[in-house]
């Protein structure tokens, strides 16, 4: 059926500049440039164009621009023209719009409106060039007490230690599953974060036999509602293990990564059978209370005679503060976090857009109600979705997680552009597609190079300020609001932070 | 002496290598001056080869016992001892194109203007290889051997 729908992008030659080298032509998995021999000339098809700019920063003239279409609709606050674009897609197809990566919607992002510190006068600022500057964080239910017994004029620990895992930067690759990204770009991650001595989580796609000797040190695994590629080894291979109970991205609904993609290896990956849809139910379905997930996250321990940490990753919604209480209590040694705007491979444009809550909110929550229960040691809390900078890393530091997941930022390292097609499988940057022709994009010796030096910017970034606020220990920070203020923020959204206003 | 290696499982077939070798053997050196402005259009010394999703550059392999140079009739293709590299002199070359039937890569190729073969010569004479150092995904690289 015709879909009647305006092109989003307006594809520009410049016609002095072009050399007619068809980079554009090959590196369009869209079609929108094509090439006559005849005429010796470039036909466009921009309805096809997604906005992702491979063909531009390809382009060894700069002859191409691609930029927003302004032909619009006349114009309507209410009734704007990505809204009525989605109700003509849908009357031609009578289906759900489907979306992918994160949140676009200008909900207020609380990190723009939060203010760090910095020492002056009353106490010294810390040089972190010139003095130890401590990055690395545990991640693990640490113990109530300390007790520590003295023998023979030696100290030695008494309590029973949980088992806890090291992060040299509090930084670690959000859940992306082999299947969802291409091998190159999981790989990347894989290694970036095995020379960085941080951790990339598998997402529910399994982890492939043979990168678990090299890369399973710093992985951590997800057993979700599929329950795809978990067997003992893979669980025994890992550092963490995380249930995962939803996405900031589309909380309350599952996954479903289509039988095209699902080829030999990732069949073999997720141990199921190659060309199948692999449907990730809405809920785990042995998991209906925090009396199932109990069982559960013990029956992980058991399998793994209790050696890792076991965590547990839900969405940021309307009563996650509790929720997370429940969560605690029934036995996770780490509570993720995933606000609204985490990302996705799929998901529909609805939920994407809709549902869930701010991360800053759920994070500043979730802290305050562990602390005032008492139970805030029993957990690390990792918080994830929309973590856009070194800046917003520390914020949430500040704001009472352990440690951050970087997803989406990774993936721009990488090459994304949030053209939001992922679920297209026609990723022009090789990252969110299993085509090989598309995959060879990614290099993984240099994206995972890419990888590494943005958490050594972020490092450096994080230190400085860190050494701003006269704090030499990024686990000091943790939860310290009085080192943020407020700006352009009303009472209840202080309060529901935990932060005072700029001035105050 | 060094050759040029392809890595075919990142190489992603933009030929981006073909643009800049023809700009590196062009007479101004500038991308866009050498293709829209000057007379001898610049033609590629090197070939990506395309078996969808397979694709790799293949140039002059600068052979240990080169074919190209037992047929050439006139002298005009030689071993550098020294350098190791397979030259062409065009100023002796008749253009009999005996050297692109033999050579087992197809990798000798025609410049149907001047009636002559054109040949890898690893950018003599240039800072740095150009299909090398502009492969976006460094699916070429170069090694000593």
């Amino acid at each position: 059926m015709y879909d009647y729908l305006l092109p989003e992008f307006l594809v520009e030659r410049r016609e002095d500049s072009c050399i007619r080298c068809r980079v554009c032509e090959r590196q369009c998995a869209n079609n929108v440039h094509l090439y006559d021999t005849e005429l010796d000339r470039f036909f466009l098809s921009e309805k096809d164009c997604v906005g992702c700019q491979r063909c531009v920063e390809l382009c060894p003239t700069g002859a191409l621009y691609v930029h927003p279409r302004l032909a619009d609709y006349r114009p309507n606050s209410s009734w704007t023209r990505d809204k009525m674009q989605n109700l003509k897609k849908q009357a031609a197809t009578g289906g759900v719009v489907l979306t992918g990566s994160g949140n676009d919607k200008p909900y207020r992002v609380y990190w723009d409106h939060l203010l760090l510190n910095a020492s002056q006068v009353t106490n010294p600022s810390i040089d972190p060039l010139r003095e130890p500057m401590e990055m690395q964080t545990f991640l693990g239910r640490k113990p109530d007490t300390l007790k520590i017994e003295f023998s023979e004029g030696k100290a030695k620990l008494a309590s029973e230690m949980c088992p806890n895992v090291p992060v040299q930067i509090p930084l670690v690759f959000s859940a992306m599953s082999l299947g969802a990204i291409s091998y190159p770009a999981f790989k990347s991650l894989a290694m970036a974060a095995k020379e960085t001595g941080v951790l990339f989580n598998t997402g529910e796609g399994g982890l492939p036999v043979e990168m678990r000797d090299e890369y399973a040190d710093c992985a951590i695994v997800q057993c979700a509602s599929g329950r795809f590629g978990v067997d003992l080894d893979y669980l025994n291979s890992a550092r963490i293990i995380e249930i995962k109970i939803g996405q900031g991205a589309k909380p309350g609904i599952g996954g479903h990564l289509p039988g095209e993609k699902v080829s030999d290896y990732i069949a073999q990956t997720r141990m199921i059978p190659r060309g199948t849809d692999a449907l990730s139910p809405a809920p785990q379905h042995d998991i209906y209370s925090i009396e199932d997930l109990s069982m559960l996250i013990y029956a992980l321990k058991e399998a793994t005679n209790y050696t890792k940490p076991v965590s547990v990753k839900i969405a940021a919604v309307h009563n996650v503060a509790a929720i997370a209480s429940g969560i605690v209590r029934a036995g996770a040694d780490i509570v993720a976090i995933d606000g609204i705007r985490g990302g996705t491979g799929a998901a529909p444009l609805a939920t994407r857009d809709n549902v869930g809550i701010p991360l800053e909110l759920a994070l500043a929550s979730v802290d305050k109600r562990l602390r005032d229960e008492g139970i805030r040691n029993k957990c690390s809390v990792m918080a994830a979705g929309g973590i856009r900078s070194s800046a917003d890393a520390i914020k949430a530091i500040a704001l009472g997680a352990d440690g951050v997941y970087i997803g989406t930022a990774a993936l721009v390292a990488m090459g994304c552009t949030l053209c939001h097609k992922c679920y297209t499988g026609k990723c022009n940057w090789g990252i969110c597609t299993q085509n090989p022709y598309l995959t060879k994009r990614l290099n993984p010796e240099l994206t995972s190079q890419r990888l590494i030096n943005l958490l050594k910017g972020w490092s450096h970034e994080i230190q400085e300020m860190l050494g701003g606020l006269g704090v030499n220990a990024i686990e000091s920070l943790r939860g310290n609001h009085e080192h943020l203020r407020g700006v352009g923020l009303e009472e209840w959204e202080l309060n529901v932070l935990g932060v005072k206003g700029a001035g105050e | 002496m060094g050759r040029i290696k392809a890595k075919p499982e990142v190489c992603m077939g933009c030929h981006l290598c073909e643009v800049w070798c023809a700009v590196a053997h062009s007479k101004s050196k500038h991308i866009i001056k050498a293709f829209l402005y000057e007379e001898d259009k610049p033609l590629p010394r090197l070939l990506v080869e395309e078996k969808l999703p397979l694709t790799f550059a293949l140039q002059c392999r600068h052979c240990a016992e080169p074919d190209c140079v037992t047929a050439c009739i006139s002298g005009a293709l030689w071993k550098d001892p020294e350098s190791g590299r397979v030259i062409h002199d065009p100023n002796q070359c008749v253009g009999c194109y005996s050297c692109v039937l033999t050579c087992p890569y197809g990798n000798i190729f025609i410049n149907h203007r001047k009636r002559e073969i054109i040949k890898c010569d690893l950018c003599a004479g240039l800072d740095t290889l150009y299909c090398v150092s502009h492969c976006p995904n460094e699916a070429l690289v170069y090694e000593d051997c």
